[in-house]
């Protein structure tokens, strides 16, 4: 599905704001996966979306999609088969245009409908009510509004089903509901499980809630100073604790695992 | 005819024809988030090729040709921005300060030229026999009201959707697949267009154009949306776009009041505008400064400059 060979990435070379981000890493998602990232600030898990995604271009490696080297790829292109969303729920979604208008840009992604002088008919409007209505937020009812009157909340929910309304092959979670308050948080949460297994989408989540990296999904990765130092799956991953999996870090890199924001429980 | 009577029918007529700038920034700067200085240089443009055309005979002719030439001024600015890495103010200047030769060129290597007693769009429709008295107001609107319904239903398809998203969030455009690069260049095209074309109708209309006469358009432009949105309201592409037609007539007709009556000289409009148009983008700054000079003397204090 996913395969990432030795990609590396080094911001500011030769300055002395030099930053090796990604260093020769490998991964590879089989279709379906569902891995959460943990690790460290500054272990690069946010730069190994972006590589994925497009936002830069690596220094050295590959990335491949289903089949296709992806790796010079420009991000607007990736997109079409790559959903994203971030920690800050404002960056998903366009603000002072109408949910609906918001739904029919993500609905560009779509093979159809991609006439560049066709308008949203009413076919597609009410796909976007049905969708809207498996979010539970009534936003069903305000689609002629402005996305920038809604929560941050319901614009992560909006983001997360703009991201999904054409199926993506891979779908990339930034810390996606970092942001949001627990009661939203949960439903977002809740609403990306969902989605992702209704739809059978491999996705990339990264997060700081240790007890969310073992029970979401079935994969687990940690990574530190640019690689992925453990990833563990099946039998190994389902007996596991937070504990254990602290310790397993300690062993893998010779230190503790230090992220300032990190939950060890909720 | 009264000479009131008079006075409004010019300002009507200058007021449609203007409206295709504040149209053209509203399509740029509200719309795009682009303060688009590419904007003087292409009315010229636009005028002088409308004149020099016109002149060889083809008035209508003269009107896409100007319009053409006005989205290829947009095209190369967008072209700057997007994929030379040219900040965007910059951009345009650059476009404008090269126009000002591409604009000598097509007006011959003079600095002005005008229209004898050749044919114009307007003329042409009087002797048809359209409109009457009012055929010069009547063509003006018409273009202006119909240049108008275009580009509201240009904003309403999904290219259209893609522009207006491209001002609100860009990064946002390049995740529904669609490269921000081609949106800038598309809506910048299409900006540059508008004032194309009303530098062709106002040249056909004054059967005149000057290397001059684009100075300050741009802020004129702003001032006629800034004046329109106050009337008609900013919620929605429709409204904005009734608004700068509003907005254009009005600055006309101000324009017109002071040109008769003389309140202040004629050729202290452009500060007045100038003036105008600062004070408003700068209101919320003032508003907020005020508030809190507000609260720091409410709370009786006098240090932390």
């Amino acid at each position: 599905m996913l395969r990432i060979e030795n990609i590396s990435k080094t911001f500011n070379p030769g300055t002395v704001n030099e930053k090796t981000a990604l260093d020769r890493l490998s991964l590879h998602l089989r279709p379906g996966d569902f891995a959460s990232i943990i690790g460290s600030n500054g272990a690069g898990k946010s730069t190994l979306l972006g590589a994925i995604a497009g936002s830069f271009i690596v220094d050295s490696g590959s990335i491949v999609l289903d089949g296709t080297d992806i790796t010079f790829t420009p991000d607007h292109r990736r997109s079409r088969s790559i959903g994203r969303l971030f920690q800050d729920p404002l960056r998903g979604t366009a603000p002072s245009m109408t949910i609906e208008e918001n739904l029919a840009l993500a609905y560009l992604r779509s093979s159809e409908g991609t006439a560049p002088f066709s308008r949203i008919r009413k076919k597609d409007k009410e796909l976007f009510a049905q969708r809207l209505k498996l979010l539970g937020m009534g936003l069903e009812d305000r689609m002629r509004q402005p996305v920038g009157l809604l929560s941050g909340g319901q614009r992560q929910a909006l983001t997360l089903l703009m991201a999904t309304l054409v199926t993506p092959k891979l779908l990339l979670l930034d810390e996606h509901t970092a942001a949001l308050d627990p009661g939203t948080a949960e439903k977002v949460l809740e609403l990306t499980r969902t989605i992702v297994a209704e739809h059978q989408i491999a996705c990339l989540m990264v997060t700081h809630n240790m007890k969310q990296a073992l029970e979401l999904g079935n994969r687990t990765l940690m990574m530190a100073d640019g690689r992925i130092v453990l990833d563990v799956s099946g039998q190994e991953r389902a007996g596991m604790t937070v504990d254990d999996l602290l310790r397993r870090f300690k062993a893998g890199t010779g230190h503790d695992l230090d992220n300032d924001r990190i939950l060890l429980s909720d | 005819m009264s000479s009131i009577l008079l006075i409004s029918q010019t300002a009507l007529e200058l007021g449609f024809q203007y409206a295709l700038v504040a149209m053209a920034l509203f399509l740029s700067y509200r719309i795009l988030d682009i303060a688009d200085l590419t904007t003087d240089g292409s009315f010229v443009l636009g005028a002088a090729v409308s004149v020099t055309v016109t002149a060889a005979g083809h008035p209508v002719l003269a009107i896409p040709a100007a319009m053409l030439a006005g989205a290829c001024a947009g095209f190369v600015t967008a072209f700057l921005q997007t994929r030379m890495g040219v900040p965007s103010i910059l951009a345009g200047i650059i476009t404008n300060t090269g126009l000002y030769t591409v604009n000598l060129m097509a007006m011959g290597w003079k600095s002005s030229a005008s229209l004898m007693r050749t044919d114009t769009v307007f003329t042409l429709l009087r002797d048809a026999g359209v409109g009457g008295e009012w055929y010069e107001l009547l063509l003006s609107a018409a273009i202006t009201l119909l240049a108008g319904a275009l580009l509201w239903l240009f904003l309403g398809t999904r290219l259209g959707l893609s522009i207006r998203a491209t001002g609100d969030n860009r990064d946002m455009v390049r995740a529904s697949s669609v490269d921000t690069a081609f949106t800038i260049t598309v809506g910048l095209s299409f900006a540059n267009a508008l004032t194309g074309l009303s530098g062709a109708v106002v040249g056909q209309y004054q059967r005149t154009v000057d290397m001059n006469s684009g100075t300050g358009i741009v802020v004129i432009g702003l001032a006629c949306l800034i004046v329109g949105e106050t009337v008609v309201g900013r919620r929605g592409v429709g409204r904005g776009v009734v608004a700068v037609v509003v907005g254009s007539i009005i600055y006309r007709f101000i324009y017109a009041v002071v040109f008769y009556t003389k309140v202040v000289p004629v050729d202290c409009l452009k500060l007045l505008t100038a003036a105008v148009v600062a004070l408003a983008i700068a209101a919320p700054t003032i508003k907020s400064g005020a508030l809190f000079e507000k609260r720091r003397l409410s709370a009786g204090r006098k240090g932390g400059r």
